[in-house]
């Protein structure tokens, strides 16, 4: 038999590695955005979780914590968005832990797509969701009392800000659901990180209230810094050092865990 | 490339567990370009890791595999363009619709997008899925999800294909469809390795097979000259009263390649010449007025190839997906002489 009787290989497309990452990540990230479509019931519900925060936070302590500058919702609105795309960056832990559990992945690593699309399509999956989420919970925000000091300019860097960090710590979580192997395990396994890191914070309270010891973490943890960041950017204020600061953590987060992220993905044993 | 193994194997070791486990110990083995390789052996004899080495998934520890000349670990890229892969697992995304799984596949080995979808109505079409194309792969049957697995194999038209043990927990229907696709694939030239756990599988699909066991290739050969090298018949005689079990046995002995095993009212024997021995057997049991309920002859199973070429029976793995979800029916008995 020769080469020419062989069943032919599809004409596949030429192009760049750096192109095949795009592409593949993209239809990565397709994939889990039209499956999220095809349960509306969990778009509705992953929608409520953001609102119902901003309501209880609003209205529940809005009265009872004191001790901030301006109004409480304008305190609180920055604090809530960061939150909640931290919070909503745990489905990336689950959907890898649920992809390996599959055997799903074990068909992508046998395909000739580019070895960090599965993660990266992931976590594009979940900002674009997260990005979802901010936009519905500024909508609320604006019906509660909600109002920006700054620019409109200055608001949507906020917001930018704060995707960016959520995208930073959805590989961290990818990277959590890829080492643990079992879904159920990954949504435990990332509470013990969330809870301090939220609410140990400047998101609902000022650091300033807390212990001594425990204000040297709270002012200095990325949360903590990129909801300064964000405040500055919504509310006024000196700007310059809470956004670097804000950057900094985030930038720091993608460079640490991104490779640490793909090397966990080609690493199957 | 002519005349190049599709699939070759070069002294394979993998060990899993901090050295504990050694699932493959020196496997070596080739497939021709247009044939079936079938991979026989029971749970845990090395069978998926070595499908997981060949498809770039897993990195082996020692030896060499090349697919069409490529080697599996230097030029896993090029290797990934040449293969498909299919499996017990059904790896297929539950929550899409069986086209919007196909479209994905051919997207990620980088066809446009017209021939993505061109390419999933194709196989849509020929694994009889259209109707159910739209549908969640939540209302799919095993059956359907199997086609399905299978489709998605073969988006990218690979002149390598790799069955993982494809037809264990499937119903008799679709394993009968899964065989008929199979053939069709490999007129078309195509090369597929097949692993299974079951050697009517092997002999009605391989070309070549290897019996793997613990690692390694402990036999090989054509299907027929396989049956031949390890008696090819097995005796079975059913008897009316268990007590009666040991004295028949002793009976029948004479007749066998090998000591007769006795289970319950069961006696079992390989045999050289079926026939032959059936009625030999038939008439020394009547003349030793013992009573018997049934007297059977039927091709050998895995079971008692392996009894034949280590001395132990085909251990059964710990995975429980690993074992068929339905066990599937003994081959069916050459002849069945009964009172």
């Amino acid at each position: 038999m020769t080469a020419g009787t062989l069943p032919g290989v599809h004409e596949e497309r030429r192009a760049s590695s750096l192109r095949w990452l795009v592409d593949d990540s993209l239809t990565i990230a397709w994939r889990w955005l039209v499956a999220m479509v095809r349960l509306p019931e969990s778009v509705v519900f992953s929608a409520i979780q953001p609102l119902m925060l901003v309501l209880l936070f609003r209205y529940v302590f809005g009265g009872a914590i004191s001790g901030v500058r301006g109004s409480y919702v304008d305190y609180l609105m920055p604090g809530i968005f960061v939150q909640t795309v931290t919070f909503g960056s745990v489905i990336s832990a689950v959907g890898m832990a649920e992809d390996l559990q599959k055997g799903i992945i074990e068909r992508f690593r046998a395909l000739p797509m580019a070895r960090a699309a599965v993660v990266t399509g992931r976590t594009l999956s979940d900002l674009t969701r997260n990005l979802g989420s901010v936009l519905l919970m500024t909508g609320l925000g604006f019906a509660v009392g909600f109002r920006i000091h700054t620019t409109g300019l200055a608001f949507v860097a906020g917001l930018a800000i704060l995707l960016l960090f959520s995208w930073a710590i959805s590989w961290g979580f990818a990277l959590i659901g890829l080492a643990v192997r079992s879904p159920e395990t990954a949504q435990l396994a990332t509470f013990p990180v969330l809870l301090p890191f939220t609410f140990a914070s400047s998101a609902f309270v000022p650091v300033d209230r807390m212990p001594g010891w425990l204000q040297a973490f709270a002012t200095n943890q990325p949360v903590s810094r990129v909801v300064d960041g964000c405040r500055a950017l919504m509310s006024g204020g000196p700007t310059v050092r809470p956004v670097l600061g804000a950057l900094a953590w985030s930038v720091g987060l993608l460079v640490v865990l991104v490779p640490l992220a793909v090397r966990r993905y080609v690493r199957t044993d | 490339m002519a005349g190049e193994p599709a699939i070759a194997v070069h002294e394979l070791t993998k060990v899993f567990a901090r050295g504990r486990v050694r699932a493959l110990d020196g496997l070596s083995f080739e497939a021709q370009q247009g044939t079936v390789l079938g991979v026989l052996g029971p749970n845990g004899a090395g069978k998926t890791t070595a499908v997981r080495i060949l498809s770039t998934v897993l990195r082996p520890d020692g030896g060499r595999a090349s697919i069409l000349g490529l080697d599996v670990v230097a030029r896993a890229a090029q290797v990934r363009r040449s293969i498909g892969l299919a499996g017990q697992y059904a790896a297929v995304d539950e929550n899409l619709s069986g086209r919007q799984n196909l479209v994905m596949i051919g997207r990620l080995s980088h066809l446009s997008r017209r021939a993505a979808r061109r390419r999933a109505d194709e196989l849509l079409e020929q694994f009889d899925l259209t109707a159910a194309a739209g549908r969640s792969l939540k209302t799919y049957s095993g059956g359907m999800r199997r086609r399905l697995d299978l489709a998605a194999a073969l988006v990218a038209e690979p002149p390598v294909l790799f069955f993982d043990e494809p037809t264990t927990g499937l119903d008799p229907k679709t394993r009968q469809d899964m065989w008929a696709w199979t053939e069709r694939l490999v007129a078309g030239g195509t090369t597929v390795l097949l692993t299974t756990q079951y050697l009517e599988e092997a002999d009605r699909l391989a070309d070549t097979v290897v019996v793997v066991d613990h690692g390694r290739v402990i036999a090989q050969g054509t299907p027929a000259s396989l049956k031949a090298d390890i008696g090819t018949t097995v005796l079975l005689v059913t008897l009316a009263n268990a007590d009666d079990a040991a004295r028949a046995a002793a009976v029948v002995a004479p007749l066998g390649t090998h000591p007769p095993t006795v289970q319950g009212e069961r006696v079992e024997m390989n045999v050289a010449d079926g026939a032959r021995a059936g009625s030999q057997a038939m008439r020394a049991l009547d003349a030793a007025g013992l009573l018997v309920t049934g007297l059977v002859l039927r091709e050998p199973s895995l079971d008692d190839v392996f009894l034949q070429l280590t001395g132990h029976r085909a251990e059964t793995g710990p995975e429980p997906l690993d074992r068929p979800l339905h066990p599937v029916p003994p081959p069916e008995p050459q002849g069945v002489l009964g009172r």
